[in-house]
């Protein structure tokens, strides 16, 4: 009985991941469009002061810019097939080692993140959908509709500010203390990994720190939407027929609530939290300007300002690829938790 | 249009209020915007009096300068004022034009479908996965060369990055009202396809562009900020920017200076909560499905007869 | 107030009202109903739609909306009920009192097992109930139902309507309640499945005694399953009595155009009431039926009839039915027949 619909599990992933070739396609697509197409020659706009007429030549021509548009296109998709990002023209460095190297703070900064958001927003969303239309419910909702509003940068300021004045040794910009970054021998990419890998726990304990200002900060701007997710799929459910059912054998409305509608509530959530990839990866950028955190936004940006189109192209490459594995991933993970999702 | 406004009126409890306070502080900020010049005590760019004597550096909040001044020598509050006017050029420019674009393409996508409408659709979903800021950052980094770094460019980046969410959703509704039984009266009864969107979906479809435009508005608030904080918004020298004063504010704070932060900020968090409020309260009183009810408490009447043999 | 306490009496409503409140000032539901429930007995509750069969059917349970109120006695083995706080009703619902609804697809929960709902329902009531118990126990109340031990852990869209009608009913009775509504339980099931769940509750009473409350729309399965039958109108009960005595004999004018208007294979024409419920926020005065009553007269429309005991042993709240019975005189003025307007051609649509 069981395996019937297990069975259609692997080929429900299987055609979710086919699905991935053309969504990739066209994202690629336009970043080559918008970055490589748009902008006429990114080597004069990102050296074209520095350097000779000739010299800026024959870098173009080192880069393969000189060639056809359709040739570098197919260059393009090729080289993305293989992990190529391109490398960078101000400072000639593979674009794939900068995400390489800066990519573990993004990722620990984000998980962190999502962790924090969780813990603020599921029981505030839960409480106001179960409390409808009550003061306390007001209350939630207006800090749900403020924590989005507020400019995650403004946040950080106001954070950092608070945390100088009160906690004056709490760290507040960068991802780890210098010495923790001179001791600690660089292994993963990811420092957190390295200093549990080194097995010092003050490097650990130092790391864990300089994280939780910037996650919270982040986590905040990603309770707001949470937070009304639960709440209007709590009042949801709670008029669900299951949930009449429950109370009709006699369960006490807290064990209806937490057991029947909010875990019915949690569903959608998985997808929408996936959908918020994107939200993230905006608040992450601003969040690693704010704090000064060794990330890919804080590159990203750096190389905006260099304008140099060829670093800018390849890290958005990336994240475009980072926003479609995500989407599949919690698809699958949907179809994992939900059993009716497998049919 | 009638209809709507009475709707409006008519709701009661919170949504109402909610819907209140975000058009009097929405109002507030319009007051602001328009009067800058007469409101604001110096222009955007002005770090001297009128005497020709020096604005003090990073002055705390006083009598003189309301809200202080910040490490450029102006005066904080006269900048809060002209940012108002800048943020609410942008907004409305782009959100105008975001719909001017996005609500045609969408109904006219809806509307044909084929292939032009599959398209389409793949497309904007493509952008619209895309993150919002990271958009903008591109489109302000190409328009930067093209349009300059004035209120234009940011308009026309943040313009780029909503276009897709008109489009999904003028072509969702278009798509559901073309299936529609009054509509197909109408093809029945011989109209031509143009007079048909024109007459019978534009109206249908466009009630749910206000609601998108004023939370599109908050968003794309938020978005100029931003990138007005990164350094990749409006030029300094251009206009009075929330965001990029923000960015000024920020070496700062290890000092535990405070002031040039706060206000700035203060002023993008309460017009952004009042657009959202706005549309929030459009949307739960114009969507009778998100209404809440104001039940009448229950008391019970006499009984109607008196005791009854049994 | 001590009212005598008949042992074999288990459920007692007198003046029973819920009313459920709106926009527009309160809907009375169910307005002043009484009747009695006996141990092991079926009682048929029919009426047509919106008239308050299965609000008064959630109000037994105190499973009622935000804004709704009950008032009146409601005696449940001579517990007044209405006087219970939240929890003590949460502790008798499942326990004493169970229900069993209309479209079993939905009443799951789709995120748990079988087991689960089993296992949560027999913790709740019971407390430290061991694991082997809740096993045997919910396994016990699956074979009743006809639902293999192989399929107890199983996830609810894993099952047919019927099948999980039948859990439905199973994880109703794991408790063994002595008192349960069934509200429409066979309208979203196709006909075999329908007499299939219907003997299995009128099985009940021989198995554990149980007490039912059978709403439906359907009168043949009251003919076939109940001991008594209570017809409601517009929240209100018009006639109750002995299944067979009331199908038999209709007292109420509502009874006997319900029972004219069932089809059934001997049908030679199609009946139907004229009109529709009215709208109970403001019922009309005096009988609530009269506006599409064809014996209506004078003083039907101003004074409300009381429940008379008739004749044949049931009893119906009617004027007519009353003077017929000589249960009480009517004046020439009452009993003219009632002038009244046409009906409207929207009332009729």
């Amino acid at each position: 009985m069981g395996s019937a619909a297990s069975g259609s599990l692997p080929r429900y992933i299987l055609i979710r991941i086919l699905l991935v070739v053309p969504m990739m396609f066209v994202l690629l697509s336009i970043v080559f469009l918008l970055l490589r197409v748009a902008p006429g020659d990114p080597v004069t706009a990102a050296v074209g002061d520095k350097l000779s007429p000739e010299a800026l030549e024959s870098r173009r021509a080192a880069l393969g810019l000189d060639r056809p548009m359709l040739v570098q296109y197919l260059e393009y998709l090729g080289n993305v097939a293989q992990l190529d990002f391109g490398r960078t023209i101000s400072d000639n460095r593979p674009v794939l080692e900068i995400i390489k190297n800066q990519g573990g703070a993004t990722l620990t900064l984000t998980l962190g993140a999502f962790l924090f958001a969780l813990l603020i927003a599921l029981p505030l969303g839960r409480l106001a959908g179960r409390h409808r239309d009550t003061a306390l419910d007001a209350v939630i909702r207006v800090f749900g509709v403020v924590s989005y509003a507020a400019p995650i940068f403004w946040v950080g300021i106001l954070l950092v500010l608070f945390v100088i004045t009160y906690v004056p040794d709490w760290p507040t910009f960068g991802i780890a203390s210098a010495e923790t970054e001179f001791y600690v021998p660089d292994r993963t990419g990811i420092i957190l990994l390295d200093a549990v890998l080194a097995n010092d726990s003050a490097s650990v304990l130092d790391v864990l720190q300089h994280h939780v200002l910037p996650c919270f900060t982040l986590g905040l701007l990603l309770s707001g939407v949470i937070i009304r997710l639960v709440r209007v799929n709590v009042i949801q459910s709670l008029k669900d027929d299951y949930v009449e059912a429950a109370r009709a054998r006699g369960i006490p409305e807290r064990r209806v609530v937490r057991k029947h509608a909010f875990r019915n509530a949690l569903v959608p959530v998985i997808t929408v939290i996936g959908l918020q990839f994107a939200l993230t990866l905006s608040g992450a950028i601003l969040t690693e300007r704010t704090f000064n955190w060794p990330g890919l936004g804080n590159e990203l940006v750096d190389y905006v300002t260099a304008r140099d189109y060829v670093a800018v192209q390849g890290l958005v490459t990336f994240f475009a690829v980072a926003v479609v594995i995500v989407s599949v991933v919690v698809d699958v993970l949907n179809a994992l938790v939900d059993p009716r999702v497998r049919y | 249009m009638r209809r709507t406004l009475t709707t409006i009126w008519h709701t009661r409890g919170l949504a109402r209020y909610l819907l209140l306070a975000g058009v009097l502080l929405t109002a507030a900020f319009v007051v602001l915007a328009v009067f800058a010049p007469w409101i604001a005590p110096y222009d955007f760019a002005q770090n001297s009096t009128e005497a020709g004597e020096r604005l003090p550096k990073l002055a705390p909040p006083s009598g003189t300068h309301w809200l202080g001044t910040n490490d450029q020598f102006y005066d904080i509050w006269s900048r809060v004022v002209w940012g108002a006017r800048t943020a609410l050029q942008v907004v409305l420019l782009s959100v105008l034009l975001s719909a001017l674009v996005g609500v045609p393409l969408g109904l006219a996508s809806g509307f044909t479908g084929g292939w032009l409408d599959r398209v389409l659709v793949f497309l904007m979903d493509a952008l619209y996965s895309f993150p919002s800021l990271l958009l903008a950052i591109v489109f302000s980094f190409l328009l930067r060369s093209a349009v300059g770094g004035g209120v234009l460019a940011a308009a026309l980046a943040l313009t780029a990055v909503y276009i897709p969410q008109y489009f999904r959703v003028v072509r969702n509704t278009t798509v559901s009202a073309r299936e529609a039984t009054y509509v197909e009266a109408a093809r029945a009864l011989g109209a031509r396809p143009f007079t048909i969107m024109r007459k019978y979906l534009f109206g249908n479809v466009v009630q749910s562009v206000p609601v998108i435009g004023t939370l599109n508005a908050a968003d794309a608030l938020g978005t100029l900020a931003a990138l007005g904080f990164l350094g990749l918004g409006i030029q300094p020298t251009e206009a009075a920017e929330w965001g990029y004063d923000l960015s000024r504010a920020l070496d700062d704070t290890s000092a535990g200076v405070w002031w040039p932060a706060l206000f700035p900020g203060l002023a993008i968090i309460l017009l952004i909560t009042a657009l959202t409020l706005v549309g929030e309260g459009l949307n739960e009183t114009l969507n009778p499905a998100l209404r809440r009810r104001r039940l009448q408490q229950v008391s019970f009447a006499p009984l109607s007869r008196e005791g009854g043999a049994r | 107030m001590s009212a005598p306490v008949d042992p074999d009496v288990v459920l007692q409503a007198e003046d029973l009202r819920v009313w459920y409140g709106t926009e527009r000032g309160p809907v009375r539901a169910v307005d002043e109903v009484d009747f009695t429930l006996r141990r092991g007995e079926i009682l048929g509750l029919v009426g047509e739609s919106g008239c308050g069969k299965s609000t008064l059917g959630r109000g037994l349970l105190g499973l009622l909306p935000e804004g709704a109120a009950r008032d009146g006695v409601l005696r449940f083995q001579g517990r007044d009920m209405l006087g219970l706080s939240r929890r003590e009703q949460n502790r008798l619902r499942g326990n004493e009192l169970g229900m069993i609804f209309q479209e079993p697809l939905t009443r799951l929960n789709p995120l748990m097992r079988i087991s689960e709902h089993f296992s949560e329902t027999l913790r709740v009531h019971e407390k430290g109930i061991s694991k082997d118990e809740v096993e045997r126990r919910s396994l016990e109340a699956l074979r009743v139902m006809g639902i293999p031990p192989t399929r107890f852990r199983a996830y609810p869209h894993e099952f047919s309507g019927g099948m999980r009608q039948r859990l439905m009913i199973a994880l109703t009775l794991v408790l063994r309640p002595s008192f349960v509504v069934a509200d429409e339980p066979t309208t979203a099931l196709d006909v075999l499945v329908e007499a299939q769940i219907i003997r299995i509750l009128h099985d009940l009473r021989d198995t554990f005694d149980t007490s039912l409350l059978l709403i439906t729309h359907n009168l043949g399965i009251v003919a076939e399953a109940c001991d008594r039958v209570a017809v409601m109108y517009a929240g209100k009960i018009v006639e109750i009595g002995e299944a067979a005595e009331v199908f038999r004999h209709p007292q109420h004018p509502y009874t006997r155009e319900l029972l004219r208007s069932t089809i059934s294979l001997s049908t030679t024409g199609l009946n139907f009431i004229e009109g529709a419920p009215p709208d109970l926020t403001t019922p009309p005065p005096g009988c609530r039926f009269h506006p599409r009553c064809p014996d209506a007269m004078a003083v039907c429309a101003t004074r409300e009839p009381s429940a008379l005991d008739m004749p044949g042993g049931s009893r119906a709240a009617c004027w007519a039915a009353a003077a017929r019975h000589d249960l009480l005189t009517l004046d020439a003025e009452e009993s003219a027949p009632l002038e009244r307007e046409e009906l409207s051609v929207a009332d009729e649509a």
